[in-house]
């Protein structure tokens, strides 16, 4: 919706958040159509892609390959549809095409897919594999710095993403090279699909851990607008380490009964239980790109 | 060898085939490493704390701010060598066969090979000829796992100068690869000045009865084979398949058609690597009968490369007595 734009597009806490709110209308629907995919974290995300994609980053969408642009890395690739939609939102391609998430010759896979087979705009690599995402970041990070150039980089992890032992290799990679253009932000929403974080396994204490592997670490509400956009501020101006924010998040935000409840990690919602989840996310000014409901 | 038709351009010249130059395949990609750096600032180099083994030492000592350590952590390496090349750099990702390939073959497949990065993946101390550190070290599966991979051009030079040509060529082509060598001296043979070209075989001899095709330091072996075989009138023709994917199909088939069968040569399982390479091309195109000189199964132990190339069955008697099995199977 606003391919030519620069960020930011919103500078209003307001805007962000319905926004945000739009985005999980978008999930909701996406899921609906598609009877297949993930519902919990891309709801406990929105918020914090509502601020990355319409305040904080450096982009064009227009120009997926604007050559200032920050990178994004999703390293959780089952939380797609937060991102397509958002992707979709910001102007990268048009809201029609989020019919079409998890469709067969479509480009929204179900898990990103690469932009050299699938070329959908504002994907740079293909993640579903839990752990690799960090790797990339780091990767790029490094090839930013080795260019003079100052994008900067962010990875999307998931919490129990990080029982992968890839995730602290490529931590210590980044410490080593001290790596200050890159920010990782942790989804910290305590579930994942067994069951809560700390019954999978242990993680705590999380904070500790990754200031022991060399990051600068900021603890947040991933729901609170201000508090995201200022701690972004905060983690690009930390110099010679690499950063890292705890987004402390709820799983399914925004729809009561998914809410905090890790049984809703990987499935999509039904008819009914889709109609009570968008009563409950009231309609914003941006308007749905579909009224799943119209002929039901 | 004089009573075939040697095709000169392939070999170097005046090759003394008795007493040949020996030199590492490894170090033949750390000298093209350090060449590629002079003039193109956009070639980095991964280390996972095997630069010297690998002979990436020497272009971390040319050029440190291009040479990015990760330790050891070869699927952090991987990931990382996908980034530096989303950033436009082309990334050398280096270390022994085995934990270049098995260890991080999911961060390859989902972040390399599905993502299409242009992503070098150069391999040393492949095969049985690291001998003495025994079976964990000895990768034979290499080939097989990075061959499956849709995307992955999988490379096998059989010395020093077709190590450093391929390692060259393979920069001039933005897409991943794999290309695979070796520790120890071995005859350097190839003929740095003649063609070569990702796909396009090598025939180094010409022959009518039997054709071997051989990958790597089995290419020399096979040549040694054919001196037994000197005495005994066969004519064998001898291709160097150096790119293992995309096979050059039309080698093989042609080679079938003229020659009736084929023994193939690989430092590697039988399964999965050249020899399955080769069997799938003649069951489709050309059905010949197929002998396979190779691991058959099993894994390495240590000892000497000589003994255990003796033990597992690759050696130059082998590979002889297999074209002699192969020419009895033609109708």
């Amino acid at each position: 919706m606003f391919p030519n734009l620069k960020n930011p597009v919103f500078t209003d806490i307001d805007d962000l958040n319905e926004m945000a709110r739009q985005i999980r209308r978008d999930i909701m629907n996406m899921l609906l159509i598609s009877k297949s995919g993930h519902s919990g974290g891309p709801l406990g995300l929105a918020d914090i892609f509502s601020a990355l994609y319409f305040n904080k980053l450096s982009l064009l969408p227009e120009n997926p390959n604007y050559e200032e642009r920050d990178f994004v890395f999703l390293s959780i690739g089952h939380v797609a549809p937060v991102w397509y939609a958002t992707l979709s939102r910001r102007g990268f391609f048009p809201l029609e095409e989020l019919t079409t998430l998890r469709k067969v010759n479509g480009r929204l896979q179900g898990h990103p897919a690469p932009l050299k087979t699938h070329g959908l705009p504002g994907v740079e690599i293909a993640s579903g594999a839990l752990g690799q995402g960090l790797s990339i970041a780091v990767g790029a990070a490094l090839g930013l710095k080795l260019s003079k150039k100052s994008n900067h980089v962010f990875c999307i992890c998931g919490d129990g993403e990080l029982n992968e032992g890839q995730i602290w290799e490529a931590a210590m990679t980044a410490d080593h090279h001290k790596t200050d253009n890159l920010t990782v932000i942790v989804d910290r929403n305590h579930c994942q699909i067994d069951n809560r974080t700390e019954n999978v396994q242990k993680l705590e204490p999380l904070a500790d851990k990754w200031k022991a592997f060399g990051f600068e670490v900021f603890e947040i509400d991933g729901h609170n607008m201000k508090e995201v956009l200022d701690t972004i501020d905060a983690a690009k101006k930390v110099k010679g380490k690499p950063s890292c924010i705890i987004a402390y998040t709820k799983m399914g935000r925004g729809v009561s009964f998914m809410e905090d409840n890790y049984k809703w990690h990987g499935v999509p919602p039904n008819d009914e239980q889709g109609k009570v989840a968008l009563s409950e996310l009231t309609s914003t000014k941006f308007g749905d790109f579909i009224d799943y409901y119209k002929d039901k | 060898m004089n009573y075939i038709h040697k095709f000169e351009n392939y070999l170097i010249e005046n090759l003394d085939i008795k007493n040949p130059e020996l030199k590492e395949s490894r170090r033949g990609f750390g000298d093209a490493i350090v060449d590629l750096g002079k003039t193109n600032p956009d070639i980095v180099v991964l280390g996972g704390d095997v630069s010297g083994s690998v002979r990436t030492d020497m272009f971390r000592d040319a050029y440190p701010d291009r040479f990015f350590s990760v330790g050891i952590a070869e699927q952090d390496m991987m990931g990382t060598a996908a980034g530096l090349a989303l950033t436009g750099k082309i990334p050398i990702a280096s270390t022994y066969g085995e934990f270049a390939t098995g260890r991080p073959f999911d961060q390859i497949r989902q972040s390399i090979a599905y993502s299409e990065m242009n992503v070098k993946i150069c391999a040393s101390h492949c095969g049985f000829t690291v001998g003495p550190d025994g079976a964990t070290h000895q990768s034979l599966e290499d080939v097989g796992i990075m061959r499956i991979l849709p995307h992955m051009t999988v490379v096998t030079p059989a010395d020093y100068n077709q190590t450093y040509k391929a390692v060259v060529e393979s920069t001039k082509v933005n897409k991943p690869f794999y290309i695979r060598f070796y520790r120890d001296n071995s005859p350097n043979f190839t003929n740095p000045d003649a063609p070569f070209k990702f796909g396009k075989s090598d025939t180094l001899y010409e022959g009518s009865d039997c054709t071997i095709i051989a990958s790597g330091l089995m290419v020399w072996e096979s040549m040694m084979a054919m001196e037994m075989l000197a005495g005994e009138k066969i004519s064998v023709r001898l291709i160097n398949m150096h790119t293992i994917k995309p096979i050059d199909k039309e080698a093989i088939i042609k080679a079938a058609k003229d020659t009736g069968c084929i023994v193939t040569c690989e430092d590697h399982q039988k399964i999965g690597g050249l020899g399955g390479a080769v069997a799938e091309v003649l069951a489709q195109e050309y059905p010949a009968p197929v002998e396979f000189i190779g691991a058959s199964d099993t894994f390495g132990e240590s000892g000497k490369a000589a003994e255990l190339y003796e033990k597992y069955g690759l050696s130059s008697r082998h590979i002889a007595e297999a074209v002699k099995r192969a020419l009895k199977r033609k109708k």
